[in-house]
């Protein structure tokens, strides 16, 4: 079948690399069919980039234009420069939603991505039968909106909800509370949620991917007297190396845009115990009407999301092996 | 032998408890929309009869036929035009050869990345000049501007895919580079062709911040912001009416979910990216 294989495709990574090997082939239909098919080619590509700048890249490097005035969204705005930026390094507020940003990270990201690498190098030997069963249910929560992946949650974690219910029932009816009523648990609660949401995603890739590699490599591994251990840093991880780059990519760009799961369950609360950026972005440029700001602190998340995903990119191109 | 049978149980059991656990959260809420207020569900519990009182006056209440046909009109004509605009111009990419076509395509991979966060500002502003604010119109573009760059990258690939003799063959044949498109590519492109719509109509379909922001009237709102609203007015007070208007938006995915779930998991890898 034509369509391209899934992970290897994969995020904006592997492509880029993809680039030089599919070079071959097209040369030589340039060569039997010279001219004809070159600028014909503009109006191929004409209608999608009219729409991708008009509506998606023109308005970025609009609000970068936007996060250097001190604008109202209503009266005439003024030139300030930098002080926006200034504002979003000083402002305690803006460099919290930061932190948040972060320490979802950790629950988004981190977590899935070891409990699933851990889960799959358990796994590496069985040669899992009939995955695809189990694949469906793991990724469910990838195609549910989150609007409904909140109300959901917000559910379980009510006071009379089914988490608190089930830990009466266990004799632990001491520590219920409202779980994303509480300054301290708000957080982590919500970033259990992005476990949720993210772990299926990355065992699905894992588990594919280990499948991959050759049952030898694990032979001579034992043959060496290797451990569990050593195994899994000498033959699953340095194999995975692949998936990895897209499920950290994945995971860490969902994690730092969350906005939707906090905007419906807590709002940025209790008191600020939740803000993210993309709240603050959505709060100062349509509620507050301090759309200069927004837009700085717009910025700032989207350079965030740059250096990520090339960072990730650059470590997956080290790989001396390729 | 046992040894190696052992393991394999372990696999199913270790996947199937995760399974349980992705399915759970959403099966709460299914099993409390099964249910009346006056049942006072406390955590999980299964309905003793099976009434869809609940979803019928869900349904009623929060006006979900309006908001899913507005969904539905969003999302279709977002995948439609999406899938147009992304063939033509994955086919430039990936089967002919221009100059400057790494470079536009490096600015395309770009879209690839950034949220709607980085772009909902000016956007509105823009909108709201032009007087189109309150209408599918502030819907339907931008969101046709953010899909076309996993389109195209996801129609490259395919057209990549595709073995050079054949578009070698038509040209020999005579045949124009739009034809060459629609009668030798195009039949081999159905397989990439359903996963580029389903997964635009997906995000298009479960899409929230972009209608907060463009969609202030109550008559066009979509049906995740039309079911944020209605879940912030009923869930203190019924809890069982809120699960039901959530369970209303979130089927009509699901359930192309399940028919099409390949098409899904296949194409997710390459656009996760884009939630």
């Amino acid at each position: 079948m034509a369509a391209p294989s899934s992970s290897r495709v994969g995020a904006p990574a592997p492509a880029t690399r993809a680039d030089g090997g599919a070079d071959v082939p097209e040369r030589r239909v340039r060569v039997r069919a010279p001219g004809e098919p070159r600028k014909v080619a503009y109006l191929y590509l004409a209608p999608a980039f009219a729409f991708y700048l008009l509506f998606a890249f023109g308005p970025l490097l609009y609000t970068a234009w936007l996060s250097f005035f001190d604008w109202d969204g209503l009266t005439v705005g003024t030139w300030t420069g930098l002080d926006n930026y200034e504002k979003v390094l000083s402002d305690p507020g803006i460099r919290t939603s930061f932190v948040h940003a972060f320490e979802l990270i950790l629950f988004y990201a981190v977590l899935p991505v070891v409990l699933g690498l851990l889960l799959a190098s358990l796994l590496a030997h069985g040669r899992v039968r009939g995955v695809t069963a189990f694949r469906a249910a793991l990724f469910l929560p990838q195609t549910v909106a989150t609007v409904v992946v909140a109300i959901a949650w917000v559910w379980i974690y009510a006071p009379d909800g089914p988490l608190n219910e089930a830990l009466r029932a266990v004799g632990l009816g001491g520590i219920t509370r409202g779980w994303i009523g509480d300054f301290t648990f708000a957080l982590p609660a919500l970033g259990l949620v992005g476990t949720w949401v993210t772990f299926g995603l990355c065992l699905v890739l894992f588990l594919a991917g280990v499948q991959k590699i050759p049952l030898s490599l694990y032979e001579a591994a034992r043959v060496d007297g290797a451990g569990r251990v050593r195994e899994f840093f000498a033959v699953t991880l340095p194999g995975l190396r692949g998936e990895l780059a897209v499920a950290l990519t994945i995971t860490v760009i969902t994690a730092l845009r969350t906005f939707d799961l906090i905007y419906v369950s807590t709002a940025g609360g209790p008191g600020t115990a939740t803000t993210v950026p993309s709240v603050l972005v959505y709060q100062n440029a349509f509620t507050n009407g301090r759309v200069g700001l927004a837009a700085a602190v717009a910025v700032v998340l989207t350079a965030l999301i740059f250096v990520v995903a090339f960072g990730i990119t650059r470590l997956v191109d080290r790989d001396p092996s390729r | 032998m046992t040894a190696q049978r052992r393991e394999q149980l372990l696999s199913y059991l270790v996947l199937g408890a995760f399974a349980v656990l992705a399915i759970y959260p959403i099966l709460t809420i299914v099993l409390l929309a099964f249910h009346q207020r006056s049942d006072l569900v406390t955590g999980f519990s299964i309905p003793d009869r099976l009434s869809f009182d609940t979803f019928q006056r869900a349904w009623e209440l929060g006006n979900f036929g309006r908001l899913l046909l507005n969904s539905l009109i969003v999302a279709g004509t977002v995948s439609a035009v999406t899938a147009v605009l992304s063939t033509l111009a994955g086919y430039a990419f990936g089967a002919m050869r221009f100059r400057g076509s790494d470079a536009l395509f490096y600015l395309l991979l770009i879209g690839l990345i950034f949220p709607y966060e980085a772009t909902v500002i000016p956007l509105y502003y823009i909108f709201k000049d032009a007087g189109l604010t309150d209408t599918y119109w502030s819907l339907i573009l931008p969101q046709i501007g953010l899909s076309i760059p996993f389109g195209t990258f996801w129609m490259r690939a395919f057209f990549r895919s595709t073995p050079g003799s054949l578009v070698e063959a038509a040209r020999l044949d005579g045949a124009s580079s739009f034809s060459t498109l629609v009668r030798v590519l195009l039949p081999h492109a159905r397989p990439a062709l359903t996963t580029l719509v389903v997964l635009v109509f997906m995000w298009t379909w479960n899409e929230f911040l972009l209608a907060l922001v463009m969609i202030q009237g109550d008559e066009l709102r979509t049906a995740p912001l039309g079911l944020a609203l209605f879940a912030g007015a009923t869930r203190s007070q019924d809890p069982t009416l809120t699960a039901a208007a959530a369970v209303l938006v979130a089927l009509p995915i699901v359930v192309v979910y399940v028919f099409l779930q390949r098409s899904f998991i296949r194409g997710m890898f390459a656009g996760g990216v884009k939630e």
